[in-house]
């Protein structure tokens, strides 16, 4: 049914020219550089008509508007390149300026421009990553309102900051620029889960997500440093012809004649993509980093900027294929990640925290999904990067209305202190959007996370050798739709009941910290709903507005699934036109490999056929346990149904909320260890540095003096005698020698 | 050192003690040298062991003078006389610290003066 709709569709948008790979340098004059630059370039000088701001001391939101004024404009921007370039199906470069060029001596030149590298995957990343910036910026102006002044200047210059960053990353046409913004990137990240300074466990959020990334970004480093070695170049129109022939070698079966090094650059880049999107073993930043202000935990690690690594697997596909290892890595370690990540959000109860989870598990479906449909067809990224557009959009909305409940409840997020939100005076839109966002996330039937979700579990079921993997995220699939359901049958719904949080003006403390701890506490107020002075604030025009647009959007991003939009876009980047060669080439030449090989089956049925009515079934499974547990029969927010399995699980619900004591293993295995050396060193430092060498060499003259002193007695006779004691010893010495001369015959 | 002019020598200065040779001049001087060391050690009086160094002085010079008359040779006289001048100065100068001593103290004990102990 949805196939003859997707085909019906497809007929009017799938005649793509495959001639346009090899075709770039031709192609670059259609690429108009009046519509790339200011995407690249608005927010930037957003971010310095913020900096005036904060110079001038502005007082009032005009940091916000200028921010939403600016990026907006970007998204047009990107939203007429889009349609001037019919959806870029050709590729094209557009140079800012010359940046980087230079020859070291025995090497290739090293040339890397600001220039950037128009294609179907760079238009589809920008439209999602400006056109979600300038919703969630215009939410934030109200969402920030209580640090108006400073505060504001500083979140709305780093957002701003943020999206030149993100833009560089996307539409960098080489990967040095990539990486300027993958660091730039990295770089708002810190600043802003850090926003709240003067709390120390936003400070320590910070460090930790900046060095989670330096561990990624080492392997990113080192991967470009090997593609410059092995290719001799870093900018990708130069390099996609130079990685064809190793990727026509492994999908001719000949993977063992490429190259070490070459098979090596993927791996690096995977190490790099799970810093920054939060995979295992680097994963651990991410639910931390909801420190920061939500509306930075819904744009930046939520639907943008942890999806780099999948747009970087995503961009250099054709070299995973290449590699033995790289694949598979990344389709096993996405999936573990979606698990272990889904299995956590089960036991949290810190909604946000819940949220930060999830989007830990769907960016494991990412990699998983790209890893799987590589592997499974041979094709392009459609499934990983279908789920990275419709995650941005139903993630941004989940995490938008956890902001709006903590906005309004003084910062409480603990699903046991809060029920029934949704009926209480303007929390409707609020209500419905969050409805919207869980239905999406849990894969509910015709909804756009139901389809991107789908398309990846039926490409895993399709290929043998991934079933392990589709199992494994059918049941995460499940846990997914229990866990968000729980949030919103907890808080949403249910019997009317709050507690207000810890913040007077529930919006995560302020620029100065004064805040905290002479807010209402829940104490004060005892525990009837409603009760002592304090009154949730509903969300204002800003919020409802943002989180309406939003909803409808990934309600809409539905409708890229029939109409094949998103797929397409991930299909025709410019990088697999090698890939759609190959593949089909191969189909004729070389029958083993290809699409003849995937033949895997669904419990003996055609899993592209039978995925859309098992993943329903499952998510509604979830759902409905989820409505069981934590809806039906419940009359307070502390308590459920859920409490009275606890006592059959054992230690595993309390397990699962530490978070598997993974930290506590990356304490035991990495902080213990390092503590150790330095304390060792510490020691080493003080005994032998200080101790020895230093004060050893003061303590020697010192010691000296000390045991020379006492022949300074200060009696004149003492020295008179010792005088005459020396002049004695001379004598001796003078007749001994006298002596001798005179028998060695008088000569001395 | 010929012969010729040792006898021009004895001949213009007679010997007053034609027995003394130069190991008797140089016996006294080491002897009186010995006096003014022990009697320097030994002594506590400020006085007697200013006394003591010049008797050591005498003794250099008693054999400075001793040399020069062996070896015919006049410097060390000379030297003498310097050196006599020098002693001269040297004692008022010494004598009048004795006298700044005393007037702190009341007391010529050189051993009440230890203040330089290390």
């Amino acid at each position: 049914m949805i196939d003859l709709l997707g085909n019906l569709f497809t007929l009017a948008t799938h005649a793509v020219p495959p001639a346009a790979h090899g075709a770039a340098p031709d192609a670059a004059a259609a690429i108009p550089s009046a519509l790339t630059l200011p995407v690249v370039f608005l927010p930037l000088l957003s971010c310095v008509l913020i900096g005036l701001c904060a110079a001038f001391r502005v007082k009032t939101k005009l940091p916000a508007w200028i921010t939403v004024a600016c990026i907006g404009a970007a998204f047009v921007c990107t939203l007429l390149l889009y349609t001037n370039t019919h959806g870029a199906e050709k590729p094209g470069v557009v140079t800012a300026w010359e940046w980087l060029a230079f020859k070291p001596s025995g090497w290739p030149a090293f040339v890397a421009n600001f220039a950037f590298y128009i294609d179907s995957l760079t238009l589809l990343w920008m439209l999602f990553v400006t056109g979600l910036a300038t919703l969630i910026a215009l939410y934030a102006s109200e969402y920030m309102a209580g640090d108006v002044g400073p505060g504001y200047c500083r979140f709305y210059a780093a957002f701003s900051l943020f999206v030149f960053s993100m833009a560089c990353l996307v539409m960098g046409d080489n990967l040095v620029l990539l990486y300027l913004g993958w660091e730039g990137v990295g770089l708002c990240s810190y600043l802003l889960i850090g926003y709240f300074y003067k709390k120390d466990s936003a400070v320590a959020a910070a460090k930790k997500a900046f060095v989670m990334n330096r561990i990624g970004d080492l392997g990113l480093a080192l991967g470009i440093w090997l593609t410059y070695v092995q290719f001799g170049t870093v900018r990708y129109a130069e390099l996609w012809p130079l990685i064809e022939p190793y990727t026509r070698l492994a999908l001719g079966g000949h993977l063992d004649q490429v190259p070490f090094l070459v098979q090596l650059i993927p791996v690096l880049f995977t190490v790099g993509a799970f810093g920054k999107s939060a995979q295992i073993p680097l994963y651990v930043w991410l639910p931390d980093a909801m420190e920061g202000p939500t509306p930075v935990s819904a744009l930046i690690h939520a639907a943008t900027m942890v999806t780099a690594g999948v747009y970087l697997v995503a961009r250099f596909l054709p070299l995973y294929f290449a590699s033995e290892w790289a694949l598979p890595i990344v389709a096993w370690i996405g999936t573990l990640t979606a698990l272990l990540a889904a299995t956590i959000g089960m036991a949290q109860f810190d909604i946000k925290r819940i949220m930060a989870y999830s989007t830990v598990s769907q960016l494991g479906y990412m990699f998983a999904g790209l890893g799987v449909t590589a592997l499974a067809s041979h094709e392009g990224a459609a499934g990983g990067v279908f789920h990275v557009f419709t995650h941005a959009f139903f993630k941004a909305t989940l995490f938008l209305c956890c902001g709006a409940v903590m906005h309004g409840f003084a910062g409480q997020l603990d699903l046991r202190k809060l029920s029934g939100v949704m009926w209480m005076k303007g929390w409707g839109i609020v209500g419905v959007a969050m409805l919207i966002g869980c239905l999406n996330l849990a894969g509910f039937a015709f909804t756009a996370g139901f389809f991107s979700k789908d398309i990846i579990l039926a490409e895993a079921f399709t290929n043998p050798r991934t079933s392990a993997i589709g199992w494994i995220l059918l049941i995460t699939a499940g846990l997914t739709a229990y866990y968000t359901f729980r949030v919103f049958f907890r808080v949403f719904v249910g019997p009317k009941y709050y507690e207000p949080g810890d913040e007077l003006h529930g919006h995560g403390g302020d620029d100065h910290g004064h805040d905290h701890g002479h807010g209402h506490g829940a104490g004060d107020h005892g525990h009837g709903h409603g009760a002592g002075g304090f009154h949730p604030h509903a969300p204002g025009w800003a919020i409802n507005l943002v989180l309406a647009v939003l909803a409808i959007a990934s309600l809409a991003a539905a409708i890229a699934y029939p109409v094949h939009w998103v797929q397409d876009l991930a299909h025709n980047a410019s990088t697999y036109m090698v890939l759609g060669e190959a593949a089909h080439g191969g189909h004729g030449a070389d029958a083993g490999h290809g699409h003849a090989a995937a033949h895997g089956t669904f419990l003996g049925m055609d899993p592209h056929k039978v995925m859309y009515y098992v993943s329903s079934i499952v998510g509604l499974a979830g759902i409905a346990i989820a409505a069981y547990l934590h809806l039906l029969g419940r009359t307070t927010a502390a308590k459920s149904r859920a409490d009275g399995l606890l006592p059959y699980l054992g230690p595993i619900p309390k397990w699962a909320q530490n978070k598997w004591y993974v930290d506590e293993l990356y304490g035991f295995l990495v902080y213990w260890p390092l503590k150790a050396v330095a304390h060792i060193s510490y020691l080493l430092d003080k005994l032998l540095i200080d101790g020895l060498l230093v004060n050893g060499a003061g303590w020697l003259p010192k010691a000296g003096g000390r045991s020379l002193r006492p022949t300074q007695s200060g009696v004149l006779h003492d020295y008179a005698l010792k005088m005459a004691a020396g002049v004695g010893v001379i004598l001796v010495i003078a007749a001994a020698a006298m002596a001798r001369s005179a028998a060695n015959g008088g000569t001395p | 050192m010929t012969d010729l002019a040792l006898a021009i020598a004895q001949a213009d200065f007679p010997l007053p003690m034609p027995g003394a040779t130069l190991y008797h001049y140089l016996l006294v001087s080491a002897l009186m040298f010995a006096i003014g060391v022990i009697g320097f050690v030994s002594r506590r009086n400020l006085i007697i062991m200013f006394l003591c160094t010049e008797l050591m002085f005498q003794a250099a010079g008693i054999a400075l003078i001793a040399f020069s008359r062996f070896h015919l040779n006049h410097t060390g006289e000379t030297f003498v006389i310097f050196v006599l001048t020098v002693a001269a100065a040297e004692a008022a100068l010494a004598l009048a610290l004795v006298v700044l001593l005393f007037r702190r103290k009341e007391t010529l004990d050189a051993s009440s003066w230890a203040e330089l102990k290390g």
